[in-house]
């Protein structure tokens, strides 16, 4: 339960700390805020020969919109994020998402980039992101690219950063106007990793669905897009019955990973029930709004 | 292959200055080197909360920092929190006491520093919003029906003014906007 040795590197700027990366990158960790990274360290199920702690890189913690661009810190700490009143009037399903992440003192540790590069996909904020359409901005000396969120989970706890890369920035493009968002998940606990749920953002025109989108939970190795369940309700009147309809198309040929909280019969079914849950959510909230 | 580096760790307004492998967590940092065994450490692993103490005035687990990079900020534990009150509890310990909040009191420490820094708001609050302010810790013990009855109690009695404020605690992070 104590962490493995380990050398410990805490460069005072992003130049040094990308130096770092370019020679130990292959043996290195990155510690953003450290809050999944620790447990994993503690239990030893990581033990890098390198770690390279962003806390005292200055220029990596900010909130800013510009141009309607929502462009956050990768070391911006979760309870900033939850508690601005930019993201919340903007963005905020990813206000409703962050409520949903851990406990209020994990979150006060805890970044958001650093969510994103654990990629754990029963994480919320990567579901979030990923129905916001979101882009990662990484860098190494190599160069700054930034990678769409569908190209950026490539399975479980990994992405497509190379080790010499860091996350610098996340990019989330503006919600459609009038725009309606629910998050759903279910967990045995408040605060624990949920079995299974589903963020949702629903568009009207007149009283009918202009566009919808559902992003799942836990549903597999990385956040998914059920995309052809979105297409179906593209047109429809935001009924119980297209939502119900939408809700299993959403979840036909996935298989979350079953284990000894819920097997994957439990799950595909929960999912779908979240899936239901958040498009009410964000179909009703899109009719406030008009 | 893991050097020892020099830190200098303020706990409590007292400074506290070793050489430790950076590898130390501050859970063990506090608890050996500070000598403060008031903080708890159960799951060790971010789950169970006993080792909450205050960084900057925002709670946090301990057993996820390093000491190393405890270095600069402000730590407070549960041993700060009557500092001042001429050897009485703090009205949340005093709370605590009275509604039968703690049995083995092992969680209690980690209880006290998550919710000191939100009583002034809890007042206002109904059971939902406190439990889940509480969720971040876990007690074995009793359920937390008699943890919520003692915040409920802290918090009224604070809001009254009946009792001394506790110190201001910062928010836990600066935005640029």
């Amino acid at each position: 339960m104590k962490p493995p040795l380990f050398d410990y590197h805490d460069p005072r700027g992003l130049e040094e700390a990308l130096d770092l990366l370019a020679r130990h990158g292959d043996d290195a960790k990155v510690l953003a805020g450290g809050q999944s990274l620790v447990p994993l360290l503690n239990f030893r199920l990581a033990r890098p020969d390198h770690i390279v702690d962003l806390g005292r890189v200055p220029g990596l913690a900010y909130i800013r919109r510009r141009d309607g661009v929502l462009r956050i810190g990768a070391m911006t700490r979760q309870a900033t994020l939850e508690v601005s009143p930019l993201v919340a009037s903007h963005w905020p399903l990813l206000t409703e998402a962050l409520s949903l992440v851990a406990h209020a003192q994990i979150r006060n540790r805890g970044t958001v980039g650093g969510s994103v590069a654990h990629a754990d996909p029963a994480a919320e904020l990567p579901v979030a992101f990923a129905a916001l359409d979101a882009s990662f901005h990484v860098r190494s000396q190599r160069g700054t690219r930034m990678i769409g969120w569908r190209d950026f989970f490539v399975t479980h706890l990994t992405t497509s950063m190379e080790p010499d890369e860091v996350l610098v920035e996340i990019e989330v493009p503006p919600v459609p106007e009038g725009a309606g968002h629910g998050f759903e998940e279910f967990s045995r606990r408040h605060g624990d990793f949920a079995l299974g749920g589903a963020a949702a953002l629903v568009t009207l025109d007149q009283n009918h669905i202009q566009a919808a989108r559902i992003a799942l939970l836990a549903a597999a190795d990385t956040p998914l897009r059920a995309t052809e369940a979105e297409a179906s309700l593209t047109g429809q009147a935001p009924t119980e019955e297209a939502i119900a309809e939408a809700a299993r198309i959403a979840v036909i040929g996935v298989e979350p990973t079953g284990d000894i909280h819920g097997d994957t019969e439990y799950r595909h079914g929960l999912i779908e029930a979240m899936v239901r849950r958040a498009l009410k959510q964000a179909g009703e909230r899109a009719s406030e709004v008009r | 292959m893991s050097e020892l580096r020099k830190v200098a760790i303020e706990i409590n307004g007292e400074r506290y200055e070793r050489e430790v492998e950076p590898r130390l967590l501050l859970s063990d940092f506090i608890r050996h080197e500070a000598g403060l065994t008031g903080t708890h450490v159960g799951c060790e692993h971010g789950v169970c909360g006993a080792c909450t103490v205050q960084v900057d005035g925002a709670p946090m687990r301990s057993c996820l920092m390093f000491a190393v990079q405890a270095e600069g900020h402000s730590l407070r534990t549960v041993e700060a929190l009557n500092e001042g009150m001429d050897g009485a509890l703090h009205p949340l310990q005093q709370a605590f006491h009275e509604c039968h909040g703690l049995q083995c009191g092992f969680c209690t420490p980690g209880f006290l520093m998550s919710i000191e820094p939100y009583l002034p708001e809890a007042a206002d609050w109904d059971d939902r919003q406190i439990r889940e302010m509480l969720a971040g810790n876990l007690c074995r013990c009793t359920g937390y029906q008699n943890i919520v009855s003692s915040v409920r109690l802290a918090a009224e009695r604070m809001s009254r003014g009946e009792l001394n404020k506790s110190p201001e605690s910062a928010a836990p992070d600066t935005v640029e906007a």
